[in-house]
């Protein structure tokens, strides 16, 4: 019952590499039953955004450690996670502090 | 992939630091494989950011090892000439330099850059031109510095060597410019991964040169690590919220899979063990502080010992240790026993004494041998074990070569004083040995 939501996803510190090197998307997410949180999100960038070694970004359920997630600027870890539960217009940051990709 | 802040230089009006910073950039893209394209472009983009941060700048192309002189690997006791006496001079044409760069240089405009691991910045009491000519390496050097990279058979090998050409060449630059310290952005988590990594691939004794603040290893300068003490975490935060400039180019392992070499893996070990016991970074980092650059004799009077190679670390490797595996791995003493056949064509001991004739006619297998193992013997333990991974020595830059040879034979006479030994404790089969003795 969530409605769509429009969200700007962005990739930096060489994740871009595994987006065809497009740093920033603007995404709308089409409105399904559950609300969208982080978890739906990450599910959702593997199906569609991914272009290639999906391994590098997600790991199990979140994301390969060594990638920061910041939402709104701030630290995923302050706003719950996976659990956060996305607004509209949110911006979802990923970073990739790793060594290779 | 490495992000390092440069911190506010100019910006710190409360302690302001007093030294003249220059960039160096290293463009690795040949080992990386990167087409010219992408070289040039995030060469591009490395420029623009490098020219609105307003330090002197230098760019260098890895294939410029193979122009570097052997005395790159030579260490020296005393400072760079023209320090003291030049800083009012260094002060006078810097601040000539600021005027002529206009306001933008100065302390105004956030002096953040950010780079890839090959960044790293020189501090210098001399500060040079705004540019330095870039010269493109020429098609044969990118081309030997592919074949080197492509004959080296693993990811690992092909990291450490690339690491130790990197120090070669930044400290190349820092010695012709006069530069008397190199600042390194490694962070705290990138420091606890070198460390873990330093100790899988044998390098343990030189943990506390490898990771610790200041290394001294190669005399004259000095290499620092101001941002040693903020995570990666710390830094990604700091340059988005700050907005700072950043360019990404593909390193050796980008997108390799976890298990591609040991530097890859415990990373990722490393990343993982902090996401479920946040305090691994840490403590793995105030364990390196606790480390001790101990001398080895404890004599600082005393001759320096030989050095590593490639490293430029105090050998830890005892040659006349038969006991263990290091001895076993040098076969080079303890084979010799060769007999020694026709008189030498080139008069490898200088000195013409007939005592040393005859250990000259005994030790000749040495220059006879391949040059392989007469590097190898210069080489600490963890330089040894990459160089397994190296199938030939002939693709690597010459001044490594020279400089092998040239300190095989000034170590000489103790070849052939272990050699004269050998020939006593082994049958006294061989003529040439006593009646070359007097």
């Amino acid at each position: 019952m969530a409605a769509p939501l429009s969200v700007e996803v962005e990739f930096g510190g060489g994740a871009e590499l595994l987006f065809d090197g497009v740093k920033k998307h603007q995404v709308t997410l089409p409105g399904q039953e559950e609300p969208w949180d982080i978890r739906n999100l990450l599910v959702w960038i593997k199906k569609n955004l991914l272009k290639e070694r999906p391994e590098l970004f997600i790991q199990g359920d979140s994301v390969r450690p060594g990638i920061l997630v910041l939402i709104n600027d701030a630290d995923w870890e302050l706003l719950g996670e996976l659990d956060y539960q996305l607004q509209d217009q949110d911006s979802i940051l990923f970073i990739s502090t790793l060594h290779g990709g | 992939m490495v992000w390092q802040v440069l911190e506010g230089l100019s910006r710190e009006s409360a302690k302001r630091l007093r030294f003249v910073p220059g960039i160096v950039c290293i463009d690795e893209g040949a080992a990386c494989g990167l087409s010219p394209e992408a070289r040039a472009k995030a060469l591009a983009e490395m420029k623009l950011i490098l020219q609105t941060v307003g330090f002197p700048w230098h760019v260098v192309a890895l294939e410029e090892v193979f122009d570097l002189p052997p005395s790159v690997l030579r260490c020296f006791a005393q400072e760079p000439v023209g320090t003291e006496g030049a800083y009012k001079a260094a002060v006078d044409s810097f601040l000539q330099q600021q005027h002529v760069l206009g306001a933008e240089g100065a302390g105004d405009s956030p002096s953040l850059a950010q780079g890839e691991e090959q960044l790293s910045w020189p501090c210098t009491q001399d500060p040079q031109n705004p540019q330095s000519p870039d010269r493109p390496p020429t098609a044969a050097q990118t081309e030997a510095l592919s074949r080197l990279f492509d004959s080296v058979k693993t990811l690992t090998a092909k990291e450490e060597l690339l690491q130790a050409l990197r120090t070669h060449l930044i400290l190349h630059v820092a010695r012709t410019h006069g530069y008397s310290k190199v600042m390194t952005g490694d962070s705290c988590t990138r420091l606890a991964i070198k460390l873990m990594t330093s100790l899988a691939l044998g390098r343990g004794a030189f943990l506390a040169w490898d990771t610790g603040f200041s290394d001294e290893r190669h005399g004259d300068v000095v290499v620092v690590r101001p941002m040693r003490e903020h995570t990666l975490k710390e830094v990604a935060f700091y340059n988005h919220l700050f907005a700072v400039p950043s360019v990404f180019t593909p390193a050796l392992d980008t997108k390799a899979p976890e298990k591609a070499s040991i530097h890859r893996l415990m990373e990722a070990f490393m990343l993982r063990l902090q996401d479920q016991f946040p305090s691994t970074v840490s403590t793995v980092y105030r364990t390196s502080e606790k480390l001790v650059k101990a001398p080895r004799d404890g004599c600082a009077a005393g001759p320096p010992g030989p050095r590593c190679l490639l490293c430029m670390c105090a050998l830890d490797i005892d040659t006349a240790d038969s006991a263990t595996a290091f001895g076993a791995q040098t076969p080079l003493h303890l084979s010799q026993t060769q007999p020694p056949t026709p008189p030498p064509t080139a008069p490898c001991c200088s000195a013409g004494m007939g005592r040393v004739q005859g250990c000259c006619g005994g030790a000749r297998p040495c220059e006879r041998e391949d040059p392989r193992a007469r590097v190898i013997e210069q080489l600490c333990y963890g330089c040894r074990v990459n160089m397994k991974d190296l199938p030939s020595l002939d693709p690597l830059p010459p001044y490594i070569l020279a400089e092998a040879r040239l300190r095989s034979q000034s170590c000489f006479p103790r070849a052939c004083i272990e050699q004269q030994i050998q020939e006593y404790l082994v049958e006294d089969s061989d003529d040439e040995a006593q009646t070359g003795e007097s």
